[in-house]
């Protein structure tokens, strides 16, 4: 019985924490923001020097041979720091490459692990965070199977104003590229890719809920008025108090979903669908509530929280908003 | 993460399911001899060492080391078998943890052993009309008699759960009225059998009155030894603290939320609402909480079993549990329509009991945000000790 975090987990997220600290602060997040890229290579290859992108991998796919919990767990930190890159869509293309059987595809493995290949996600929506930067796009076939697209000339890109500044999308269009064949159509592997991707967002979800929360306190404890820590009035208190009652336990939802989808249990798809739609609640809800407690400087653009705002918009919207996934969920329950 | 409990305890479970297989055979005893055979039951449960774990064998605990994932099988079992635990209440979760701490020899020897096997029902002698979430305020007053051998107590206090049954009352009673407010209570045990003490139930907003609901108590010159006080004089109020740490960890009030959430699925069907969309996303909404709730007390089980620190998450569990008690009441209110109308008739009476009978849960849902500390009170909990929060001013003295 083991139900949290052992120290090599939290040494995981403490090492994501610290690179990302070094090289994905305020004034990055700002220069990202205002200039019209959707991509910051620095960022990119410090994240992926740590081996984040072949996590997930069986060791003798040089791998670290861990599971989507400690994948998840690693998302929460790049929600966490709202930090740019296709990071989702790369560790979930490595799971693909690497439980694929087909030999060429599998070929691409190395250079997708160690983020030399940058891997967007494309499946559902036509709108692709990063795409301007990415060599290769997870996506469905027509017939609902998956694959690995190589990006070129068959592949129409066009930027967008995008909500979301840390991971601008563009508008994707697949024309005649050539693709990398994953799995057909009713290969069981293709809904586990797609619960694998709902579990991850939420990870996203939980780690931006969490720094709102985080920002909001320390604000409390140091913004005085009337003489005092505005965190000592009752009104503010209940409000923090109400936004952690509302984050700390879906954590261990999120965990659950994680563990669920690494054991193979039968209940895996139905923990996905309920963890996405309550954690992208629950980081819209921390969202708004942040900027409640932070009075004006919340509202401003140079204060920042509107990027993590922002990144539960796109979250929230990604793959399915939540009412779908409770849908989902309820069908999933045998409702 | 990993939630089997593993090898050594399925061993375990299965010489628990042994024993009761054995031991727990209730069918056909009626009345007094029922009473007897459970009353025996325990008794064998406590040698084989599965109740009464933390209370030492000349009590009559079973004295065991402490081990949350063993507890949590006998638990199960137990549950499983339908087979009695612990007699439960304040006497076992409050006083006995109390007097184990802080007691004198003498208390430990009289009470505990009573306590355990039923015989001594216990009321919570802490509340007063003046004195609610500021509980440090009692005024309930109690001096020494002209020869120093017995406490005289005079006052009132209010909100005894069981109270109407109570043999025995643990009490705040204000001894040095000079003294700073959390310095001058003490921590007294008193007879409820004596003239000087009046009860009366209150009636609750369910309706309810008798024997089941809380009490107020009426104190005219009660009177206690002096023996019967727990910890020093004057430091009653941090003897009621060490009372309310004894958590356990358990999986068990996530079970319970569980079960009350199947049934308002089964709700949901049998009003013939479960394909209504609104409907179904409403439950699958309170379900996110319903999963938070079950996978956080998972965490907590997980950490108390390692000897690690759960952090923060363990002051959310009851608020928790209160808030998606109120979801689950307010989407039964609309499952049951026109069932809203009408008073159910009460639980155990053998009458027929339709949809309304979910009024219960949904006036109960009330008194979880009051019963064990008022929801606001757990909200000044999260955010000063969770969250580290500065103090309200008017309340930086208590702790």
């Amino acid at each position: 019985m083991r139900f949290h975090l052992t120290s090599e987990q939290i040494a995981i997220q403490d090492a994501v924490r610290g690179t990302l600290r070094e090289c994905w602060g305020m004034e990055q997040l700002h220069a990202l923001a205002e200039s019209d890229a959707d991509f910051d290579p620095a960022c990119w290859a410090a994240l992926m020097a740590l081996g984040v992108g072949g996590l997930a991998l069986p060791e003798a796919d040089g791998g670290a041979g861990l599971g989507l919990l400690e994948a998840a767990l690693v998302c929460e930190i790049a929600g966490e720091a709202a930090a740019p890159g296709p990071l989702i869509g790369q560790i979930l293309a490595a799971i693909a490459v690497s439980a694929s059987g087909n030999a060429q595809t599998r070929a691409l493995l190395p250079a997708i692990a160690a983020g030399e290949r940058i891997v967007a996600l494309a499946l559902d929506h036509d709108l692709v965070p990063c795409a301007r930067a990415a060599d290769l796009f997870l996506t469905d076939d027509d017939a609902g199977g998956l694959r690995l697209v190589e990006a070129g000339e068959g592949v129409g890109i066009e930027p967008q104003r995008s909500t979301d500044r840390s991971r601008p999308v563009s508008r994707v269009q697949f024309r005649t590229a050539g693709a990398h064949p994953l799995f057909a159509a009713g290969d069981p592997m293709v809904q586990r890719l797609r619960d694998a991707a709902l579990v991850l967002i939420a990870a996203d979800a939980l780690g931006g809920a969490q720094h709102c929360t985080d920002l909001s306190v320390d604000y409390a404890k140091t913004r005085e008025q009337f003489g005092q820590p505005i965190g000592r009035f009752q009104g503010l208190k209940h409000q923090l108090a109400h936004m952690t009652l509302d984050v700390e336990p879906a954590r261990a939802l999120l965990w659950y979903a994680a563990y669920a989808w690494d054991a193979g249990l039968p209940d895996a798809s139905h923990a996905a669908a309920v963890a996405k739609a309550h954690l992208c609640d629950v980081y819209t809800r921390s969202a708004r509530a942040a900027v409640a407690a932070h009075g004006g400087i919340g509202y401003t653009w140079e204060y920042g929280l509107n990027y993590w705002f922002r990144r539960a918009l796109h979250d929230g919207a990604w793959l399915g908003s939540p009412p779908l996934h409770r849908a989902r969920a309820a069908e999933l329950a045998g409702w | 993460m990993d939630l089997s409990y593993g090898e050594t305890a399925e061993t375990f479970r299965k010489e628990v399911r042994g024993f009761l297989g054995r031991e727990w055979q209730p069918a056909g005893r009626r009345g007094a001899e029922l009473k007897e055979f459970v009353r025996a039951f325990r008794r064998l449960a406590v040698e084989q060492g599965y109740l009464y774990r933390s209370v030492p064998r000349i009590y009559g605990g079973s004295e065991q080391p402490v081990d949350v994932i063993r507890a949590q099988v006998i638990r199960e079992e137990f549950g499983r078998a339908r087979a009695p635990m612990e007699v439960g209440g304040n006497g076992v979760n409050m006083t006995v943890p109390t007097l184990l701490e802080r007691g004198t020899e003498e208390q430990r020897e009289l009470f505990i052993r009573k306590t355990i096997e039923g015989d001594y029902i216990w009321g919570q002698g802490y509340s007063e009309p003046g004195s609610g979430s500021d509980l440090a305020s009692v005024r309930t007053r109690a001096e020494l008699s002209p020869d120093g051998s017995r406490w005289i107590i005079n006052g009132q206090k209010i909100w005894t759960s069981m109270g109407m049954q109570a043999t025995h009352m643990f009490m705040l009673v204000r001894t040095e009225p000079d003294a700073p407010k959390h310095e001058g209570i003490t921590y007294l045990l008193l007879d409820l059998d004596q003239s000087g003490i009046t009860r009366r139930p209150i009636r609750q907003m369910t309706g309810e009155e008798g024997a089941h609901t809380f009490c107020e108590f009426y104190f005219d010159n009660a009177e206690t030894p002096v023996g019967w006080q727990v910890g020093e004089r004057g430091q009653g109020w941090f003897v009621s603290r060490t009372t309310l740490k004894h958590e356990r960890a358990s999986i068990g009030s996530a079970d319970g939320l569980g079960r009350q959430f199947g049934k308002l699925v089964d709700l949901a069907r049998e009003t013939g609402r479960l394909a209504d969309p609104v409907v179904r996303d409403r439950l699958a909404q309170i379900e996110g909480r319903v999963l938070s709730h079950r996978y956080s007390s998972f965490r907590l089980f997980s950490c108390a079993a390692a000897g690690d620190d759960a952090g923060p998450i363990q002051l959310m569990m009851k608020l928790l549990l209160t808030e998606i008690g109120h979801d689950i009441a307010l989407l039964a209110q609309d499952l049951i329509g026109d069932a809203a109308m009408t008073e159910p008739r009460g639980a155990g009476t053998g009458a027929g009991r339709g949809p309304n009978k979910w009024l219960d849960q949904i006036m109960g849902s009330l008194g979880n945000s009051i019963a064990g500390g008022a929801s606001n009170i757990q909200r000044n909990i999260i955010g000063e000790r969770g969250l580290g929060l500065p103090r309200d001013l008017a309340m930086a003295g208590e702790r």
